[in-house]
């Protein structure tokens, strides 16, 4: 069947078997950002945002995504002005072997732009489903803190 | 070049890691990334039994499914007994595994392999090979493996190097320094103690996979998620019957590993798929696959046996390990005996010490090497029994840990006398900062505070507190064996490239290592072009392990840029037509000191490739580390108990290292802080569990849990101030030996919080509570 989404602001046509996965068709079709880590909405590595909201692509239905708009990590930053997530990640050595970013940089995007400002306990407990396993996860909790402490400056 | 970290310019610097951009912009850089859609798929047949002889195999059925290519078993490759193991060569590993086999040794054993044209005709095909099994009775439990009655693992009779076969024995190993039962006996406290470390999973969040094709001259290259390209070149080579000049190992960048890529595993399936249809083929692993067909922790009962006197000085340790090495002996004696290795000398005041080692097999999934080998397990029983000492003789742990314990300029002859799989190399302790990290991790724990505040006596009626310490060791690279080697070439635009074939597995090692570059370079670390690492374009190196790649890499990078100084002078004192003495290197620049003349690197390079003086500086460096220092440590944590659930919670956790310099502290502090969690996990409840017939039953990460960003407290990670003379810029590693410490930190905290004393890990909360319950 065709589906008709928007990825990244641009528009697609795409042919999809029924019971493909998302995932599995975002990374035929090149946004190979979007990672299985184990491919059983556990992890967190395929988080892209499916109208805003954050989901586990490897747990949602190609087919069932018709008409919606899809971003994933691709559509963030250039190579001349990283998005503010990715420079705080960044500024903060919030990552090591970059496995689990992409996933984990799409839901922040969704907890920045909740109308709520989060507390430190609270960012951890809403990104507790996107596992790292190399840092110690200070690091990532201090850029998305400082993310939401500039949010809360910017109102 | 300084060798003062005052004056450091480039190293000791929190530099941007040299890949992060591209990763945190989602480039595609893993192998997966690399996979054509329309390579084939192979997929692996599992066993269902843990122990089972193939008898039949009808292929019929699933060739013929629409898509299936072919179908390989036992029956369509020669036996080349082997040893998946990523170790140098000769590895000190049985030669125990063939690609394909008529045996099966767990539940997920390789019983076959399926090529297809995409993934459903392949997981048709899995479904419907029909194999019939004559089914044999397995050994699970590794505690009665060598017992008389136990099933034999390994029966067969092509295998080279297993210790003893018919009792189920890898490998064995003993050593003994004085007469230990002698010592026991004379010494007026004696201690005897065992504790159990489980078959925790490296969880690397890429699982693993690899992608093969024949290049346009026919040769075989490999891209994939893997430790060890060398090694990998090497054991393909001999189990495809393939020169290694007609393979070729890519290493893109690597969603970690901590040791379970240090195998040959998916690459040995995909080559020889690759090989038997010519066409480019992809093999992925799913998160079941990693947890049960690549590596596990070694779980081990290690029994510890302390003589000491009333004042609490250690007269005699002997340790004793039981090892469970799983269907195969992949790092069995090297994991064995890396656990006395690098936990014995730490208290070498001793007058006696002995190690003594079995390693078992099971008809449990293979073990392997996994971030820290074999020295968590030692540690876990010896620091334990250090610890349980100092209640005996009621006095602080830290203080008798810390009396017993190695200093700057000592030594213990255990370095001589035990390598990996080998014997060592005799060492002082050059750098040995241990006493400062002690002092440094209690002042910021407040420990002798924390330590009367808190008890059993203490507890409210919902909670109590504890607080326990540990210190810990480690090395640098495995000395005489582990070598590296860089290539630095210089450009026309004063860039060089730095090829290694050092394997940044996502630790960073490619940005320390530029660092190393540009600091003997004098230049930024911008001008460094790291490339890692390509067995057909970047130089050998034995690849991430044994905590190798700061310090043996480094020092090869150091030596390829004092190299490339020294070319750059000569060609620069032909340029200027005066005498090498005469010419600086300065700031990017080569200076004329006679009359001042300077040329930028990018003038003097151009020159080299255009001018009258035409040569291309280029240089490599190799190192062997004649030693393998040490890194050590002191940890310190504090836990909480919910005495109405058992649960245990840490609530902070501070750990101060040596690692001599930190080349770069926020990547340094990440290592410390990533291995804390890691140990966390396996304190708390990591394990892999198994079904009375060896099915395993949380293979998944929905069963088996790794710590979230939620239920670990607080940790910090300190480093004390400390140079190794050896090292580049005097650095020792940094990556294995945070992972030691925390899971007996926290038995010894659970120990002070309640006077119970716990031997087996993960300590789940029923077991605390049913403990509790008794207690009251």
């Amino acid at each position: 069947m065709e589906i008709r989404i928007i990825v990244n602001g641009a528009e697609k046509r795409w042919n999809v078997e029924p019971g493909e996965l998302l995932i599995d068709v975002l990374r035929d079709n090149g946004y190979k950002s979007v990672k299985k880590g184990c491919g059983s909405a556990d992890c967190g590595t395929c988080t892209v945002l499916l109208d805003g909201r954050a989901v586990l692509s490897c747990s949602v239905f190609a087919a069932s995504v018709d008409g919606k708009s899809i971003e994933t990590l691709e559509g963030l930053g250039s190579e001349q002005q990283l998005h503010p997530i990715q420079q705080a990640f960044l500024d903060a050595s919030a990552f090591q072997c970059g496995f689990c970013a992409p996933g984990l940089i799409m839901a922040t995007k969704e907890l920045l732009e909740k109308e709520t400002v989060l507390t430190e306990d609270q960012i951890k407990r809403e990104l507790s489903g996107n596992l790292c396993r190399c840092t110690g996860y200070e690091n990532q909790v201090k850029a998305i803190g400082g993310l939401m402490e500039k949010k809360r400056e910017g109102k | 070049m300084t060798n003062d970290p005052t004056r450091f310019r480039i190293v000791g610097q929190n530099k941007e890691k040299v890949d992060a951009r591209g990763l945190l912009r989602g480039k595609p850089v893993f192998t997966e990334d690399y996979f054509p859609k329309d390579a084939l798929v192979v997929k692996i047949v599992h066993s269902p039994y843990a122990h089972a002889r193939i008898a039949r195999i009808d292929k019929s059925a699933a060739l013929g499914i629409p898509g299936v290519v072919d179908i390989l078993t036992h029956e369509d490759v020669p036996r080349i007994p082997y040893t998946r193991a990523g170790q140098g060569y000769p590895e000190p590993s049985p030669y125990d595994t063939v690609l394909l086999d008529n045996k099966m040794r767990f539940v997920g054993d390789t019983a076959a392999l399926v090529i297809a044209e995409n993934e459903r005709a392949a997981r048709m095909a899995v479904k419907s090979l029909k194999i019939d099994y004559e089914v044999l009775e397995p050994v699970l439990d590794f505690e009665k493996s060598m017992s008389s009655t136990a099933p034999l693992v390994h029966d067969e009779k092509d295998s080279k190097g297993i210790y003893e076969p018919s009792r189920n024995i890898a490998a064995h190993y003993e050593m003994a320094i004085g007469d230990v039962q002698e010592l026991l006996a004379r010494s007026p406290v004696q201690i005897e103690t065992s504790y159990y470390y489980p078959k925790s999973q490296q969880v690397a969040l890429e699982n693993h996979c690899t992608y093969a094709y024949m290049d346009p001259m026919e040769r075989l290259t490999i891209i994939s998620s893997t430790q060890v390209p060398f090694h990998a070149r090497r054991i393909l080579s001999k189990i495809l019957q393939t020169p290694p000049g007609k393979i070729r190992v890519i290493k893109p960048r690597i969603g970690s590993g901590f040791g379970s890529k240090q195998g040959i595993i998916t690459e040995g399936y995909a080559a020889l798929a690759c090989l038997k249809t010519g066409k480019p083929v992809r093999l992925s692993f799913n998160r079941e696959e990693t947890f049960i067909n690549t590596y596990t922790r070694h779980d081990m009962r290690v029994t510890v046996r302390i003589g000491a006197e009333l004042d609490g000085r250690v007269n005699v340790i002997d340790m004793y390990a039981l090892s469970n090495t799983g269907a195969y002996g992949d790092h069995a004696l090297t994991v064995a005996m890396v656990c006395g290795s690098k936990t014995l000398p730490l208290y070498n005041k001793v007058q006696g010490v002995r190690f003594v080692t079995d390693i078992v097999y099971t008809n449990l999934p293979n073990a392997g090497a996994y971030r820290g080998y074999g020295a968590p397990q030692g540690l876990l029983a010896l620091d334990g029994a250090l610890d349980e000492l100092a209640a005996r003789l009621n006095r602080d742990p830290l203080e008798i840990k810390a009396i017993n314990s190695i200093r700057q300029g000592e030594t213990s002859p255990i370095f001589q006398i035990m390598g990996e799989g080998r014997e060592g190399v005799p060492q002082i302790a050059r750098s040995c900062k241990l006493g400062e990290c002690i002092d440094i991790g209690k002042n910021t724990f407040d420990w002798e505070k924390k330590r009367k505040a808190y008890g059993w006596d203490r507890r409210t009626s919902e909670t109590v507190r504890g607080v326990g310490c540990a210190l810990a060791m480690q090395g640098s690279g495995i000395a005489k064996v582990d070598m590296a080697s860089a290539t630095l070439k210089m450009n026309d635009d004063g860039t060089f490239n730095l090829l290694v074939g050092a394997t940044d597995l996502g630790t960073g090692s490619d940005t320390i290592l530029s660092q190393i570059a540009a600091e003997a370079l004098q230049i930024p670390v911008e001008k460094i072009i790291v490339f890692s690492s390509d067995t057909d374009v970047t130089p050998f190196d034995v690849g991430a392990y044994a905590s190798s790649t700061t310090y043996v890499s480094g020092n090869a990078v150091l030596d390829a840029a004092k190299k490339v100084k020294a070319s750059i002078l000569r060609a620069a004192a032909g340029i200027f037509e005066t005498d090498v003495e005469k010419i600086e290197v300065i700031d990017g620049c080569v200076k004329n000191l006679t009359d001042g003349k300077t040329l930028t690197f990018a003038e003097f390079c151009t020159l080299c490739f255009y001018g009258a003086n035409h040569q291309q500086i280029c240089e490599t460096g190799s190192y062997v580390g004649e030693e393998s220092p040490i890194p050590f440590m002191a940890t310190f944590m504090e836990i909480e108990i919910d005495l109405k659930t058992g649960k245990v919670t840490p609530i902070e956790t501070v750990s101060v290292v040596d690692c001599g310099t930190a080349l770069n502290p926020a990547l340094a502090k990440g290592q410390v802080e990533g291995a804390t969690l890691q140990a966390l996990g396996t304190a708390l409840f990591e394990e892999l569990r198994f079904s009375e017939t060896g099915k395993p039953i949380n293979a998944s990460l929905f069963r088996y849990k790794i710590l979230d960003r939620c239920s670990f407290g607080k940790i910090t990670a300190l480093f004390a101030e400390s140079y190794e003379p050896t090292g580049p810029f005097g650095a020792k590693s940094v990556s294995e030996i945070g992972i030691d410490t925390p899971t007996v930190a926290l038995l010894n905290a659970v120990y002070h919080a309640t006077g119970l004393r716990f031997h087996r890990l993960p300590l789940g909360s029923e077991t605390v509570f049913n403990a509790l319950k008794t207690k009251q």
